[in-house]
């Protein structure tokens, strides 16, 4: 960690007490610092949830918008300043919930965004019902007698669709999440970083999280090679335990959203463009004009 | 004869559109100012559509209710449509695709076979439509070219002239309003669309698409909750940015209009108004969605609702709309409708005002300890874009202090917010433009309308006063906030307007205390006319 801590941010944490938002949290500065990233360089963006609160607490950039909706305002803010580090903190709800409609035209879209899911399989802000990751069983605060609905497959579905970067990180180790977060990031296109973060307020197993979990996520082992998809989505649609944790797919290169745009009016801040001269408009009405000018 | 009108009927995939392109363009080639709409159902193939020019010594602005001269594409149309040709009207009629096959070789060429033989009753040179066919069909070789002249020749010389419209020395500029919005919102500095396509308003982002000189990003959105959040994000990110769509799609992003209120984000949105609820007739016209535009959003929070008038008007409002979204960090709703989208005009002189010079970032050197929501007297606080300087630039959903990070100080905070935020809209409400008055001396009667009805209200004035009539009128164009206006006393007041429950009549009842007596209104899809309005004050 830097002498000073840049990116700290004077707000009053919401979390909950030994929340493992905090090793989110810990684990994006130390990415940041190991990128290199001032904060006005970079631009959090979330939505709703214990997740999209996460801006307010470290210094940068941020947009906090609507629920589900952080995806969307992140590709027009990518899009419109391709030198900003976009980042999206989002939760399961959040992203795969409200918002799935737009995580899977993301991956068509491939904007060059990190999106960092903290799932926790739970609603936490609305105390305890179902998310769109909880295990299929889950007795619930709504789903009295167990949940019936299938947990969405977000990595696999990010694999599905040849998302450059696909992840899957856990709260309670710090240094890899960091390291995954770099690599997230340095990688153009959509990279999305799933970060197993049990609930200590309304989760499974809150009072023994970090001893459950220890036996239940193991690294991807040495030889295993991310570029191959079916390895990837076997890695990725694993559902006994233990969960393999770390790089899991690096998809192939693809455009990033707004290319051809930006070959045509370059790599700046849309807000640094002139707008068009005068004589562009009259141009355009003297191609609507009649009858034809000879020649 | 002054005063024509045409219609050209069929089913959707006949040819409609390409023969009354090619027809009102020859009418315009030749001097003749004119008025183009189209009427369609909602469907790919087949049903009853119509495309109506009216040809007139002045440019029309209003439609008339019936025609002089129809040319039916089938048996069904023919049928369907009787009733629009006035007494002494005729109906053109050739077996087209027969002609087409015999003189051009295929039956692909009957358009042009028709488009013959409506210039031809409109007795105006065949030459002209023939330099037409040639600029419509260069890009596809001399042969088609030949072929399609050859087709329209044969067309014309087999039918008799109904008319001697011949050539004036006169030029116009056609353009829609749509078509209006688009080139005021480039020359205006907007970079950003996205949009999810529905009927009527896609023809804005696809011509931001087609014409990528523009420098306009268009992007298809996977729906309008999306389209909105990525508009919204590129405008936080410093670009100006917009957004259109209709009554359904604007439903979807009524949430997102208010996240731009409380994040004090500008936006410009297009609602192409068509009839509801729900889907309704995706392909027809109405004003149904005033109150709805008004009040868009959940909370509190300033907007501004402009209701261009017609395609000059719209290049007024639309510069206005991204001036006004950028100074007072707010949406602005422009209210067309699917007339508007549908209908093209003919100007002389097109207007292009100036932009107006305004500074849309605050100079963040001269800023110590910046913050986005800065508390002021007029409620406007310094914005700057994110990566602008070193400054971060925070913005939240949530009720927020003024450094944009969360709070639940209900004592200080809040009320703060509150204020600042509907300070905002004293500046707003004092920019905005009084209702146009039309013949108001001594009217007896002031019918008051707003947004596309301008110039059928206006002609109905005309002709009302023609008759007699102590008849005037008053025309919003800008309508939330609603301005400062004083009603001349001593009037007995009308609205006229596409709905059926008299949103103006109970909004201005509303806000300046004025009694209504009667809210005229059409909502059977049609567009109001002069005719139509006329008819109603007869009555």
């Amino acid at each position: 960690m830097p002498e000073r801590d840049v990116y700290r941010s004077e707000a009053e944490n919401q979390w909950c007490p030994g929340c493992p938002n905090f090793g989110i949290l810990t684990a994006l500065k130390q990415a940041l610092q190991a990128l290199a990233k001032a904060p006005h360089e970079v631009c959090l963006v979330s939505g709703i949830g214990q997740a999209a609160k996460l801006p307010h607490y470290l210094n940068a950039n941020f947009f906090n918008g609507l629920h589900g909706r952080a995806i969307p305002a992140a590709t027009g803010i990518a899009l419109a300043n391709p030198r900003l580090t976009t980042i999206v903190t989002t939760g399961d709800g959040d992203c795969y919930g409200e918002g799935g409609n737009h995580f899977l035209h993301a991956l068509r879209r491939n904007p060059n965004i990190t999106v960092i899911v903290h799932d926790n399989r739970v609603y936490a802000l609305t105390k305890g019902q179902a998310s769109p990751t909880t295990p299929v069983g889950t007795r619930t605060r709504l789903q009295f007698s167990g949940v019936e609905a299938y947990p969405i497959q977000g990595l696999a579905t990010a694999i599905v669709h040849d998302a450059p970067f696909v992840g899957r990180g856990y709260a309670g180790d710090i240094e890899e999440l960091a390291n995954l977060i770099v690599k997230a990031v340095s990688t153009p296109g959509l990279s999305l970083v799933e970060v197993t973060q049990p609930c200590v307020t309304w989760g499974e197993h809150r009072h023994d999280w970090q001893s459950w979990w220890k036996e239940r996520l193991t690294p991807l082992p040495a030889e295993y090679d991310p570029h191959d998809r079916a390895a990837a989505l076997h890695a990725a649609l694993k559902g006994d335990y233990p969960l393999p944790i770390g790089v899991i797919y690096q998809g192939s290169s693809r455009p990033v959203f707004g290319t051809s745009y930006r070959n045509l009016v370059g790599d700046g801040p849309l807000a640094e463009l002139l707008p068009l001269e005068k004589t562009e408009i009259q141009q355009r009405l003297a191609r609507m004009r009649w009858p034809r000018k000879e020649g | 004869m002054s005063d024509v009108q045409v219609a050209i009927v069929g089913a959707a995939g006949e040819g409609i559109q390409t023969i009354g392109d090619a027809v009102s363009r020859t009418i315009l080639s030749s001097g003749w100012p004119v008025m183009t709409t189209k009427e369609y159902e909602s469907r790919i193939r087949g049903g009853n559509n119509s495309y109506r020019i009216r040809i007139g010594e002045e440019p029309p602005r209003s439609l008339r209710e019936r025609v002089d001269l129809l040319l039916p594409l089938n048996e069904r149309a023919k049928e369907h449509y009787a009733d629009l040709l006035s007494p002494g009207g005729a109906i053109v009629e050739l077996p087209f695709a027969k002609i087409a096959e015999k003189e051009g070789g295929s039956k692909l060429y009957a358009n042009s076979v028709a488009a013959g033989a409506l210039i031809a009753a409109l007795g105006i040179e065949r030459r002209a439509l023939e330099r037409v066919l040639r600029e419509a069909f260069s890009s596809k070789g001399e042969e088609v070219v030949q072929a399609n002249v050859a087709a329209a020749t044969a067309g014309y010389s087999v039918t008799e002239a109904r008319f001697s419209l011949g050539t004036r020395d006169e030029e116009h500029v056609l353009i829609s309003t749509h078509e209006a919005i688009v080139l005021a919102a480039a020359y205006s500095g907007c970079r950003f669309i996205s949009a999810y396509p529905m009927s009527p308003s896609t023809g804005i982002i696809t011509a931001f698409a087609r014409d990528e000189d523009l420098g306009v990003f268009a992007e298809q959105a996977e729906d309008e909750i999306a389209a909105i959040n990525m508009a919204l994000g590129a405008s936080y990110a410093g670009a100006r940015a917009m957004t259109a769509t209709s009554g359904g799609g604007f439903s979807l992003m009524t949430e997102a209009v208010s996240l731009a209120g409380m994040t004090e984000t500008p936006i410009v949105i297009v609602l192409a108004q068509r009839p509801g609820p729900a889907t309704g007739l995706p392909t027809r016209t109405a004003q149904e969605d005033l109150l709805f535009a008004i009040n868009a959003g959940h909370g509190e929070f300033p907007k501004a609702v402009f209701a261009p008038a017609d395609p000059p008007d719209a290049v007024v409002k639309t510069i206005r709309a991204f001036e006004i979204a950028d100074r007072y960090q707010c949406p602005v709703i422009l209210l067309t409708d699917q007339y508007l989208a549908d209908t093209h005009f003919s100007y002389d002189n097109f207007p292009l005002q100036e932009i107006p010079p305004i500074e849309r970032f605050a100079a963040p050197r001269r800023i110590l300890d910046y913050k986005r929501y800065a508390l002021t007297e007029d409620g406007i606080s310094p914005r700057l874009y994110p990566g602008q300087s070193g400054h971060p630039v925070n913005v939240d959903s949530d009720e927020h202090d003024e450094t944009g990070h969360i709070t639940e100080d209900l004592r200080t905070v809040r009320p703060a917010m509150v204020k600042k935020r509907l300070n905002k809209s004293a500046g707003l409400r004092r920019e905005i433009a009084p209702p146009e008055g039309y013949r108001l001396e001594g009217a007896e009667t002031v019918l008051i309308g707003w947004g596309s009805t301008r110039g059928a209200i206006r002609t109905a004035v005309d002709r009302l006063r023609g008759s007699g009539k102590a008849v005037g009128a008053l025309h919003f164009t800008e309508l939330w906030p609603l301005p400062e206006f004083t009603f001349p006393s001593g009037s007995k007041y009308i609205t006229v307007e596409g709905n059926a429950t008299g949103q103006l009549a109970r909004l201005l009842a509303g806000e300046y205390r004025i009694e209504v007596s009667e809210a005229i209104g059409r909502s059977d899809g049609l567009p109001i006319t002069a005719e139509w309005l006329q008819g109603r004050i007869d009555a």
